[in-house]
């Protein structure tokens, strides 16, 4: 499914003594079907709150976001979302979690057809002999990796990743993201991939395209870099590739400007 | 120096004494340092309870009306060794007497937290429900629950159920705004999970509010009975007929303090007891949060 943003424009009025913010400036962005689109930049830059948008979770000032031919006014079962702090509930089980949202998505459906896609999709992400378990008492990773089960058990055309992988160590993360790009690329109803991240290896090795999003008073979108990289992408080769050190380049050269003009 | 500074240098100099001290000592005796802890909180609670006797001892040498610690002593004595028996309405064991106050108690508070949960989650939950509920409790909650007794009298034409509902009324407030204050603080991410998962009111409730809510809830209650367990004594001064707080005044009309100062310590007894069966419940809740 096609993601179109026309123009959408946030503010964020007065608070605690900051100044009214407009965090998105007439961010017009399309995202194609079966895309993977990563979104980076430096903090306060609007990335978390333009995901929010597309999410329906905030409204935007002025604009509008559409997925297919429909504009989007709240939070949708086309779109699901996977938390910068896992956000699973605490008093269910990693199962529970799963199943609460497959079920939520198609109430009418019959119950053992749900508690076979939550088992499916935990059992995709390695955690089935874990179910029974509370989020608190597994790690980190095995949180993050119940939440991506969780958006992913839904059945979301467009999934929205908020910052997944950020507290997470480099092993646990690679791993996960390997694992995310297998569920994206086996699932046939979820296409279209928009991720916020901080980590410029993370953007390059997962995307299609990268999106430079800049600190106000500056345009919000500042360039979009296409990633030519072959899939399946090993992430021990691709790094060697010319391609991904000139995506890497003109990424560190590109944040490094920002920075400045943010300090 | 600062004051900053000077916590910084001392707070390390504490540590360092407390951690060291029992080495030097007797290292072998590893498991006494628990039993030297229970003997002295039982030893301080020991004399602290002492300084009330000697008081006491004090005033009732001074003053001949009051009852002295021995007299007390052998009342409460009196009053435990047949707890149970029944010589017709006006003569019952202090066992009987007490077990109808907490049934009373129980049952107004079982009525208050029927009543209080659902209302303080719908309080908490919709700020329309805050807006309307909120006055009304701000200024029925400060008025003394013995202010509702003539209502409940003449409603229910029975003192003993009005007692109830006096007790109902008491459970009432702490029970609605503690529940209230757990519901409204669900955190952002997980109303953020709830709506982006679209979930419905009844998975909202089941999964989100009420888990969010329970230990506040818990904890209201567990306030509501402290002072319920405080009111009934009063409601069945004016009540009459039955219960703890007849029996006290019944000793007083019959002059006999000693009865009166036995049925203070009874009523402390069951009161501290129904605060440790609600706070172990409490922590069970909190244990299962933390676990979660």
């Amino acid at each position: 499914m096609r993601l179109t943003l026309q123009g959408v424009v946030k503010r964020f009025p007065a608070h605690k003594g900051q100044p009214p913010q407009t965090v998105l400036r007439n961010v017009d962005l399309t995202v194609e079907q079966g895309e993977f689109v990563s979104l980076i930049g430096h903090s306060g830059c609007g990335k978390s709150t333009l995901l929010n948008v597309v999410a329906g979770l905030t409204c935007p000032d002025a604009g509008r976001v559409m997925t297919g031919d429909t504009v989007v006014t709240g939070p949708g079962p086309d779109r699901a979302m996977v938390f910068q702090n896992y956000s699973l509930l605490p008093r269910l089980s990693l199962f529970g979690n799963v199943r609460e949202a497959a079920r939520a998505a198609a109430s009418g459906r019959a119950r053992a057809v749900t508690d076979e896609i939550a088992e499916r999709y935990l059992t995709a992400v390695g955690l089935w002999e874990h179910k029974d378990k509370r989020p608190g008492q597994v790690s980190g990773g095995m949180q993050q990796r119940t939440a991506v089960a969780r958006a992913f058990a839904v059945g979301p055309r467009i999934l929205l990743l908020d910052e997944p992988f950020g507290a997470l160590d480099a092993l646990t993360r690679s791993r996960l993201q390997d694992q995310l790009v297998e569920l994206w690329q086996s699932e046939s109803t979820t296409e279209t991939v928009l991720m916020v991240t901080h980590g410029i290896d993370e953007a390059i090795a997962l995307a299609d395209r990268v999106i430079v999003m800049g600190n106000p008073p500056g345009p919000s979108i500042v360039e979009i870099l296409d990633v030519d990289l072959p899939r399946p992408r090993d992430r021990v080769k691709v790094v060697d590739q010319p391609e991904y050190r000139r995506v890497h380049q003109r990424l560190l050269s590109l944040l490094r400007d920002e920075g400045r003009a943010a300090a | 120096m600062t004051v900053l500074d000077q916590v910084r240098l001392d707070t390390p100099g504490e540590m360092v004494r407390d951690t060291c001290e029992p080495f030097p000592r007797e290292p072998k005796r590893a498991v006494a340092p628990q039993v030297r802890a229970a003997l002295a909180s039982t030893g301080w609670a020991l004399l602290g309870g002492g300084v009330l006797v000697a008081l006491w001892a004090l005033i009732a040498s001074r003053s001949p009306d009051l009852p002295t610690p021995a007299e007390g002593w052998a009342a409460l004595r009196t009053l435990v060794s047949s707890p149970f028996y029944d010589n017709g309405p006006n003569d019952k064991g202090v066992g009987l007497q007490l077990l109808t106050s907490l049934q009373r108690v129980f049952s107004g508070f079982a009525l208050a937290a029927a009543v209080g949960v659902p209302l303080g989650l719908l309080i908490g939950a919709s700020r329309r429900a805050w807006r309307a509920a909120n006055p009304v409790v701000q200024l029925l909650r400060p008025v003394s629950p013995l202010a509702w007794f003539p209502i409940g009298l003449v409603v229910l034409k029975d003192a003993p159920n009005a007692a109830v509902f006096v007790i109902f009324i008491t459970a009432l407030w702490p029970t609605v705004i503690n529940t209230a204050a757990g519901a409204a603080a669900v955190p952002r991410d997980h109303r953020n999970v709830a709506r982006v998962f679209q979930f419905g009111r009844l998975a909202y409730l089941r999964h989100v509010l009420v888990p969010c809510a329970l230990p506040s809830v818990v904890t209201g209650l567990r306030l509501s009975m402290g002072v319920a367990w405080m009111v009934i004594v009063a409601v069945e001064m004016l009540s009459g007929g039955s219960g703890i707080g007849f029996f006290v005044w019944d000793a007083y009309n019959a002059a006999n303090l000693a009865d009166v100062i036995a049925a203070i310590a009874l009523i402390g007894t069951v009161g501290v007891a129904l605060d440790i069966a609600f706070l172990r419940l409490a922590r069970r809740v909190e244990l299962e949060e933390v676990a979660a």
